[in-house]
Parts: structure tokens; sequence; C-alpha cells
């Protein structure tokens, strides 16, 4: 180490003879110790037969079973009744151990040198554990040295120390190579000299640690543009920050516990602020923002992973996009105010209908009685009973008759109420009972009966029995005619035609096809319009064929008007829908309004002025003004002008009924909270 | 008639668009490679329009990318580099097996480098092009340069980083562009304008970092590194475009001022001195002599908003001319000192601080100490002792604010982010109105506590009036007729434009009803603490 000669002590002079021999360093240490500790291993005993026969004899003396098939997994002779060989080379037999759990439990429990007795694998035979072993076997476990006498801590002793001794450790003479210069090495150099000189060989470059920079857009081109300048969007710079993410926000911005706990429990996705607006005393108490590298990442995400696009933003003015219309103002006449609410019945108000004078109003109700009131003053002049809940009323348009047909479950009766002009009273009653039988008896579906006694009393004139449940009836504009429908899905007879003054009843179609729903009869020209669940039909009566079929692109249709004028028809739908039709255009609607929320019960067309109205279940009448013009190249003009609220929902239904006075512009709703309302 | 028939998905957007894997498979690049491609190239996938056609008839989520991007990206020498790196690992990999260990020392001196810079050209031809995205490099570069040296990173990436960050803020400084400055929750935002260019970049805290697991630092590191490009070079050009030295150095003055003090607490000298430039209390040396009389303004034309805007300008430039400033040990420096020194003001702090301090707590002539305490116990009687909310107040409403309401122990108004521009309709905090009145020069009025105090005990006597007769008011029912007319004519909306209607009224009432809510807040706070005054006095 140092080239200086060192003097040896004795104890290192020692030290190095016995390593010479193989010995171990330490004086003390007894290399044979294992054996003494008595675990008989293969290995071991055949070293010490090579070594002496002392130990050998000694063995044999004390254990005469010597297994010798070597250190190999003891499982390979599970199978066998033997354990192995001995010296000679017999079976050793395995133990007989007929020890069950009980014994074992037993032997636990008696024998005190239970605890030390261990099995031993190579022979199967129990052993004993001496109290030595079981010593060393604590040792061991502690983890310190088996031999009780070796010290650990020993003071280390130098060899190659910077002292020189005087006697060299070897006294080996010199190689030759030591001497004489290495050819390979001269080769090597030679190689190495060569490639240097040839250039294959370069002096190492100084490492370019910091990055050079210099002016990149020095010979720019101020026109240039992007390779992929076509396609390309740059990147949207990030959200400029808001008052809330401020250290020391305004108080107002602070969210409120329940906001607080609606954040935290909100999505991350979906929340409106990343983060939680606080607010600080002061600058130092500011802490670190835990998200910050997060949100980092997250913009190099939306950097590189993010498609870009072009979104054109929708710039309108919501002004603009609605219709530019005349004036609700301008359009007058129309039903403004409730001024009128006519009370009396107890349940719902199904039916209303306004005499051709305009002086009286008949209402039909659930309470099966069926009311007729004086329109100017709201008085209930006189009340019918009848059998039924009251499903339709409809007073005779023809001013010369006074007479209401009224329908309950299969029965339609025609009442004459014997109000205004009595000699039109007088004249109906006259005009019924002037009816003379005719000669041959036609066999009706339905039977025609002249009310007596009571009944007649209280103005029932003439009772005609259906053969099932009327639902609608209406008058032809003449008077004389009268329809009735009896919704029933595939039943030929749905509707009936009667005619009152030869009481004879006829059933117009073979076939009906659907469900109808409503009838009625064209103002002016033998047309008669059936309205099935989502069609309606035009019919020709006097053709009799069909000449039109409207597609109504509803659900289900509920009710229907025709325009005075006869071109135009209106169908109000249970699903919120009012379609307007113009027969000379199309078969498809000319307008579909969707204005009321919920199902519409009934539609009406005024008489004389440009109006219709709707009633639905939402408990609103919409007043709407559609002039029809005589310019078959104008589309009508549709412009709602009114939306008349005043009835209460009841049991969900609202507005029943609607019709308009026959001359004023006023309209009457009938609603299921029992009471008729007039609008003016 | 006749000829062949067109097979479906052989032209059109099915062939103008690959998916991410056939874009990889075709430029032979593993996942991760060409991820690193597409960040350094700024090539990002396109949503096309017709998804299903593009990917032959699948509706599977795929990512698609431009086949032209692709193809740009084939004659990319950097693809080359990273083959070769992968090369290199490969090589390295099997003589670390061998234990060779002369051999992996020279290879990893053989190391493959690749450059960014016509990467950098290409993708921002002109210089303009390139300022306009620096907002994102800047933000980055601040970020890792706050990184601990450890673990994350490489340390010569995070010295790079504050490198680049100490030379921008010190070109900031020296051209007195910041414009806004914000004290948020998740760091400080800046504002400057440079070359007409308005950039943002925010700085966190300066706090230790909690590194995430969720984060992938590959990808950061990437993007860090064609940002450290793209910043050194821009700040090269600008270093330029003002006649400063690049890599930038103190100038004369400056350096002798610092070299006279704590030169000893440096072993390095070129330690001292990257900490010398970052503590930004020092201008730095030009090419050019600076000619001090400031007569060579450029022509003058007459153009009135123009003009005042510029004068507006000058007066901010000069915000804190003539001031000197002190800062607390406990204030943050850095972001203090860059302020002040922008708009011209002087700053010192505690020599043993920082390097780089000029004055010390003891000058008279201190006008203004930084304080973020409560109280502090030797106090000068010739400065104001204030909290440092006031200088960022200052600089966003760019007029001195009365110190009155910053000193210490005095609840600090609130901090206002500069950034939001009201529009009509929305909502104005209280103290913003406060400080528009201010910058138009009017005084801060003080009756407003008064007239609830007057006002208050008349609103609690309880005083019965004769009833009257109802006026009908005319412009009501106008109003409430021009309402019902709207509601009919809307009823009369198509669908479509009712659908669309619907939803742009939707919005808006959603902006209101915030709105509303937000001064329903302000003003129940108002309230509530004119209460808690109010009880205070009767106590």
């Amino acid at each position: 180490m140092t080239g200086a000669d060192i003097r040896l002590s004795d104890e290192q002079v020692d030290l190095v003879h016995r390593l010479q021999q193989g010995k171990f360093g330490d004086v003390n240490f007894n290399e044979y110790e294992v054996f003494r500790s008595g675990f008989p291993l293969c290995w071991c005993w055949n070293r010490h037969r090579s070594d002496s026969n002392r130990i050998c004899h000694l063995n044999i003396c004390s254990l005469d079973i010597r297994n010798t098939v070597g250190n190999i997994p003891m499982e390979w002779y599970k199978d066998y009744p033997h354990i192995g060989y001995d010296l000679e080379g017999k079976k050793i037999f395995k133990p007989i151990r007929n020890k069950d759990e009980l014994d074992e439990f037993l032997d636990k429990m008696e024998n005190p040198d239970y605890w030390r007795t261990v099995q031993d694998k190579m022979t199967g035979a129990d052993i004993r554990l001496s109290d030595e072993q079981v010593d060393l076997v604590h040792r061991l476990q502690q983890g310190k040295f088996g031999d009780v006498n070796f010290n650990e801590y020993e003071p280390a002793i130098d060899f190659f120390s910077n002292e020189v001794m005087i006697h060299p450790v070897t006294n080996r003479p010199q190689d030759k190579r030591s001497f004489i210069p290495s050819l390979i090495e001269k080769e090597k150099v030679g190689k190495l000299v060569h490639a240097i000189k040839m250039g294959w060989i370069k002096p190492r470059r100084p490492k370019e640690t910091t990055p050079q920079y210099y002016d990149l857009w020095a010979k720019e081109d101020p026109n240039s543009i992007l390779g992929r300048h076509k396609m390309h969007v740059p990147a949207p710079k990030m959200k400029l920050p808001g008052h809330e993410e401020s250290y020391n926000p305004p108080p107002e911005y602070l969210l409120s516990e329940e906001e607080r706990l609606a954040w935290e429990q909100q999505d991350p996705e979906y929340r409106k602020l990343s983060f939680l607006p606080q607010k600080f005393a002061c600058l130092r108490a500011v802490p670190a923002y835990s998200r910050f590298i997060h949100e980092r990442f997250e913009r190099c995400l939306d950097l590189y992973l993010c498609p870009r696009q072009r979104k054109m933003r929708v710039n309108v003015n919501p002004e603009d996009l609605i219709p530019k219309l005349p004036k609700p103002k301008d359009l007058q006449p129309f039903p403004t105010t409730q001024s009128l609410v006519y009370r009396g019945h107890s349940s719902l108000v199904r039916s209303i209908s306004v005499s051709p004078s305009g002086q009286w109003l008949v209402s039909g109700s659930d309470d099966c009685t069926v009311r007729f009131w004086e329109v100017s003053t709201a008085r209930c002049l006189k009340t019918v009973e009848v059998g039924g809940a009251v499903k339709g009323v409809a007073w005779n348009p023809n001013p010369s008759i006074c007479l209401v047909a009224v329908s309950y479950d299969d029965t339609v009766v025609l009442l004459n109420p014997g109000l205004g002009d009595r000699l039109v009273c007088t004249a109906t009653d006259q005009l019924i009972s002037s009816y003379e039988e005719p000669e041959e008896v036609m066999d009706q579906s339905v039977q025609w009966a002249v009310a007596e006694g009571e009944g007649h009393e209280q103005g029932h004139r003439l009772i005609l029995k259906h053969p099932k449940t009327v639902r609608q009836v209406t008058w032809h504009g003449k008077g004389d005619y009268l329809a009735c429908v009896m919704p029933d899905n595939g039943s030929s007879l749905q509707v009936v035609i009667h005619q009152v003054s030869k009481r004879r009843t006829q059933n117009p179609f073979r076939k009906n096809k659907g469900l109808v729903q409503c009838v009625s009869f064209h103002p002016i020209r033998p047309y008669f319009f059936v309205a099935t669940q989502r069609y309606v039909r035009v019919y020709n009566l006097i053709k009799q064929e069909l000449t039109k079929k409207l597609m109504a692109n509803c659900k289900w249709i509920s009710s229907m008007a025709i325009h005075p004028g006869g071109d135009n028809v209106i169908c109000g739908s249970y699903d919120c829908r009012l379609a307007w039709f113009d027969l000379d255009l199309s078969t498809k609607p000319y307008k579909v309004l969707r204005h009321h929320k919920k199902a519409l019960r009934s539609v009406a067309y005024h008489r004389h002025y440009p109006l219709f109205a709707s009633g639905s279940d939402d408990g609103s009448v919409i007043v709407c003004h559609g002039m029809v013009y005589n310019d078959l190249l104008q589309n009508p003009l549709i412009v709602p002008v009114k939306v008349l609220k005043g009835h209460t929902i009841t049991h969900d239904l609202g507005v029943l009924d609607v019709t308009f006075h026959p001359t004023q512009p006023w309209v009457f709703s009938s609603g299921a909270d029992g009471t008729v309302r007039l609008f003016t | 008639m006749g000829g062949l028939q067109k097979k479906k998905y052989e032209s059109g957007s099915a062939t103008n668009y690959v998916s991410r894997n056939k874009a990889r498979k075709k430029l032979s690049l593993s996942l991760a490679d060409f991820r690193r491609l597409c960040i350094l190239k700024g090539i990002y996938p396109h949503e096309p329009k017709h998804k299903k056609k593009v990917n032959k008839g699948s509706t599977a989520p795929r990512t698609f990318y431009l086949l032209k991007d692709i193809r740009f990206l084939l004659h990319e020498p950097v693809v080359g580099k990273f083959r070769e790196y992968k090369i290199f690992v490969r090589k390295l990999r099997k003589a670390y097996g061998k234990a060779e260990w002369s051999g992996v020392k020279r290879m990893k001196e053989n190391k493959p480098v690749y450059k960014l810079d016509h990467i950098i050209k290409e993708r921002y031809p002109t210089f303009i092009d390139a300022l306009r995205d620096v907002d994102d490099a800047l933000s980055m570069c601040f970020l890792f340069s706050t990184f601990a040296r450890t673990g994350k990173c490489h340390v010569q990436t995070i010295q790079l980083c504050r490198r680049l960050g100490v030379e921008w803020m010190n070109y900031i400084i020296d051209l007195r562009s910041l414009r806004k400055v914000f004290l948020s929750i998740k760091g400080i935002y800046y504002q400057a304008e440079v070359l007409g260019q308005t950039i943002t970049w925010i700085v966190p805290y300066q706090f230790a970092h909690d590194h995430p697991t969720d984060v992938d630092y590959r990808v950061m590191a990437t993007f860090t590194e064609l940002y450290t490009t793209l910043l050194g070079f821009v700040n090269f050009r600008l270093y330029q475009t003002l006649n400063l030295v690049y890599p930038p150095k103190l100038d004369g003055q400056g350096e002798f001022n610092l070299k006279s003090t704590c030169e000893e607490d440096y072993a390095l000298e070129s330690e001292s001195y990257s900490e010398k430039l970052s503590a930004l209390s020092a201008s730095l040396a030009r090419t050019v002599p600076l000619v001090e009389d400031e007569e060579a303004e450029p022509d003058h034309f007459p153009a009135e908003g123009v003009s005042e805007r510029q004068k507006c300008q000058k007066t901010l430039k000069k915000l804190f001319e003539g001031l000197k400033f002190f800062l607390n040990r406990e204030v943050p420096r850095e972001s203090l000192a860059f302020l002040i020194r922008c708009f011209g003001g002087q700053v010192s702090w505690d020599k043993s601080l920082c390097i780089g301090s000029t004055y010390d707590e003891t000058d008279e002539m201190i006008t203004h100490h930084i304080v973020d305490r409560p109280t502090i116990n030797k106090q000068y009687i010739n400065r104001y002792y204030i909290q440092p909310q006031w200088v960022y107040d200052c600089v966003n409403a760019k007029i001195l604010l009365p110190v009155e309401e910053y000193f210490l122990g005095v609840t600090l108004p609130p901090h206002l982010s500069p950034f939001v521009e009201e529009s009509e309709g929305d909502y104005v905090p209280p103290e913003k109105l406060k400080l528009l009145a201010l910058q138009r020069g009017e005084k801060p009025r003080e009756e407003e506590d008064d007239q609830i105090q007057f006002c208050l005990p008349q609103r609690l006597s309880v005083k019965v009036t004769p009833g009257k007769v109802k006026q009908e008011n005319r412009m009501r029912t106008e109003q409430e007729e021009k309402a019902e007319e709207k509601r009919l004519a809307i009823m009369m909306m198509k669908k479509k434009e009712k659908y669309l209607y619907d939803k742009i009224m939707f919005g808006k009432k959603r902006n209101v009803r915030e709105v509303s809510l937000l001064r329903n807040r302000c003003h129940f706070t108002i309230v509530c603490a004119f209460f808690c005054k109010f009880k205070n006095t009767i106590e």
C-alpha cells in the first residue's frame, strides 16, 4: 500500500500462518461446533468419516440409524414404507406412527418434554433436544452467533496499512513481463494513433449545455403564411379571471352555504366555476392553489388533443324572430273582458248553445239538467230536468222555430223552451203536432215518440230513442235536419240524420271508418263534415260521395267548426293543436296553432265577425282574428287577439264548450267548474 | 352508363382523414413519440363533418387527423432524431447489461439531441404570430421555474425556465408595458402590452408544489421544451428591439451598486449574477447608450382618441415615479419589485432577504413601506405603512389611490379583477362604481351611510294613511298592452324560430337572474354592515 517495510507483530505472524494453513483467522473459533450440536447431517458425516475413524465410531455408537440418501427432498419417499438406506444399503423403514390427533394432544398435555421433541426428517424418529441444543436454537433465533464464545466485535486488524513492514508479505520474485514493455499495448496504441492520424477519431466536442438563441425572424416575410394555413385554427386564449377569482372578492361573490354544498355535489365537469371563491384577510394568508398544475396540464391537453372548429354564433336579435302581426287594437271588435257569469249548475257544463235571436242561452250539464238563461241578465229562466247527464244541446238555427235538441244517454229530446215570441212557440208546437203518420211505416233504427204528461209540461216535445249513447247533436242551417253522433268503433251506425218534419231517420253511411268524433253540416251547400280521430271527411249529400279527406296532422280530433263562408274549417285536437284548413288550398292544414297548454275541447267560429275561439283544458279561451278574404289568391290572416281566462280548473278540466253570440262579438264559454261565462 | 362501379369510402371525406393509429403507423412511431411530434408541430385532431362516413360506416369513437397534416409530418427532421434516440436507448441498455461502463459513458456523451428552431420558424412565420402565442409559454415557464430541483423534470429545464422568466420580466420592466395585475386565489395574473399584442400570464404563489399523480409530466415537459425555445427566441428579438444586450447584463451603475453589497455570500460568480438579475432592482445594459432627454419623441399627429390614450399610457408608465418603496420580508418580493419597477418606482428590501437591495430600511426618503402584518413595532414618521394590495389596486386603477383604506390592520376593500369589462345589463360591484368615480376625479361620497341612518327610524315608525283612489296608470296599461301583444305574437311563431327564441330568452333570463342575485346579496351585506355599525354606536 505504501511501499514502506513494516515489521509484523507476533500475533500478526501467527495469523498469517493460520491463514496459510487454511484455518480460521480467529484462534478461538471452533469450526466443528456444528457437529457437536448433534444434528446428524449427511454431508458432515461423510466428511468426518474420511477424517478420522474415531468420530465415525462415536457416531455409530450413539446413532446406529444413518440415512444415506443425501440432501434430497424427503417427500420423494412419501409413498414408500421406507425412508432411505443405511450404510449397509438396507432400507430404513419409517417408524410406525399410529398416533392420531388425540394421542398427539394427550402427549402435548402430559409429556413435559413435548416442546423440545422434534421429528428427524431423515429417519422419521422423534428426537428430544438436549439443553445445549435448545440453547443454540434460542441463540440462532435471536440472531446471535451459534458459538457462545465468539466475539463479533473483536478489534479489526489492519493488514494493509500505511505502515511499511520490513518483511514483505510474499517473497515471490517479480515476473518478467513486469519489466518489458507490452506488445499488445503497443499494438493498441499504434492503432489509436493511426485512427487519429486518419481522422477517424476526433477530439471530444465541447458540450453545449445552454441553448443558443439568435434572431430567428431576421429575414421574415411579413406576408408569409403558415404552411398549413388553409385549415389551421389558432388556439383560443384562456379565459380571463373574473371578480370571483380574487383573493379578496366583494362579499356578494362568495357562495352561500347551500350553494357551496351544491357545488361540492356537482360533477366537476358541470361546475360553472372550477374553484370555490374564497376571501382572505390579507395577502399573506393566501395558500398555494392545489390544482394549479392540473389546470396547466389540462390546457396542454386542450392544445394538442382537442379538435378545433370555428363555430358561428347565432347573432340574432330575439325581437326579430317575433313575426310582425297587425296590432290586436286594429282588429277590434273582439271580446276582451269577462262580463257575466251564469251560475246555477252543480256539475260540469258540457254544452251550451245560443238562440238564433241571441237573447237566450241554453246549457246542458252533468247534473242532469238543462238550464235556459237570459243572456243580458244572467238570469236562469227555466230549468228542465232530463233523465241523464246532458252531453249536447243545440238550438235550432231557424229563427221561426223555437226548438232545442238535448242529448243525454241514448236519447235526444226536442224541447220547446217556450221563451221569446209566443207566436213562434205556438207555431213550433203546431208544426210538431201537425205531423201525419205516413201510410207505410218504415222500419227505423230510431224510435220517435211524442212526449206527453209531465214531460210535455216541461217542454219536451219529441223523444228520439237511439240504440246507442248520443254524444253530439247538431242542426242543419235550415233547422229541419238534425245530425246525431253515436261514437262506436267498428259500427256502421255512428252518424244518423233525422228529419224533424217527417220524423224520419237516415243512416247516411253504409260503413264508417274510424271513431267519429263530431259532425257538422255545411252552412250553405249540401255538404256534410265527419271528423274521425285523425281525418275530416267531407261528403256531398246529394251526390252521395266522398268529396275530400282532410289530414289533420294530429293525434285525436276533439272538435270541429265550419267557417260561415264554408271554405274553411278549424279542428281542435286533444294534443293541444288547432288546425286551420283552407278547403280550396289543400287537404293539409294551412296553419297549425299550438296556443294552448292542454287539450282543446271545443272550437267555434263567429257567424259574422272574422273571429274564432278555442277552449281548452288549461282553463283559457283564446280568441283569434281569422280573416278570410274573398280574393282567392290571398291566404286567410290569422292573428291571436286575446287570451280570456276565468274558468277554474276542476278535475283537470277547464273550458268544455265555447260558442259565439250570433250577432255581437261576444263569446260564451262553459267550464268544468259549473259556470257559463260571457266575455264581451 | 357503364364504367366501373364506385366503391364506398374510396373518395371524399373518408380519404381526407386518418385515424390516430393509422397515422402513427404511417409515421412508424410509437404512441409517445407521435404525441410528442404532434405537440411540437402543433398538429391537432379534426372533427369530420360526417363522422360515420369517415369512420367507414362505424360509429366507434375515434380521433381523426387530417391526412394532409400527417403527410406534412412525414418530412419532419425531428422524426429522424426520434428514431435515433430510440436506437440510442437500445444501445445504452445493452451496454448497461454488459456492464461496459466506458461504452456507456461514450454513448451518453454522444446522446442525440434535436433542435426546435426550424419548427418555431415554421409554426410562427412572423414575429407577431409568435408573440400572440407567448401566453401559454410564459405561464408554463413560470410554473416550471417554481418546481423543486428534484424529481419531476431536469434541473437544466428548471434553470432555463427561470432564466427566461427573469429575462421576460426584465424586458417588461424596461419597456414599462405592464397594464394589469390581478391577485387571484390561483396565482398572480399579469397583463402586458408588447408590440400591440396583449399578453396575459399567470405566476403561481411561491410555495412548494404538491405534485399530483394524475398528471402526465412527459406531456408537460414536451410543451416546456417547445415553449422555452420559443420564449428564448422571442426574448432575443425583443431585447434587440430595445437595444438591450442579450443575454441580459446589468448596466455599469447597477452592477457597481450591487457589487458593493453582499458579494461574499455567493460562492459562484455566475450564480450570484443570475440572482442579481432576478432581483429586478437594477436596469440592464444597452448596446447603444440611452440618450437621457426624452425630446426625441415620434412626430406628433393630432388624432384625438389616440393621443388621449397615449397620454393616459404615458401617465401610467410614470405612476410610481418619485416614490420610494421598502418591502418588508413577508410580502411577495418578486411580484412587488416587478410591479413597482414597471411603473418607475424605486424599491428595496432587507439586505438579508435577498441580493440586490439598494437602500436600507432607515432611509429617510422612503415614502411607502409595504407590510403584510397587523402591526409593526418600529415605525418611521415620514412614510406610509400600507398593505401590498394598495400597489396592485393602484396599477389597476391607473391612479394613486388614497392610502387610508390600506393602512395596517385595516379591513381591506375588495380586490377586483381588472379583466372584467361590464357590458349593458351586467352586474357592476359598488366598489367598481366608486373607483370609476375616483378616476373621473369625483370625491368619494360619504353621505350614503347617513342617508340610511336617517331613513331607517322612519321606516320603523308605523303610519296609516287614508286610502286613495288608485289612479289608472296610463303608462302601465300601455306597457301591459305591449306585453300582451308580444305574447300573442310569440304564439304565432314557427316551431324552429320558437325554439331558437326560447333558447335565447332562457340565456338572457339566466343572466338577469344571476345579476339580480348578486345585487340582492350586495345590498344585503351593506345593510348588515350598517346594522353592525348601528349596534356598535348604540352600545
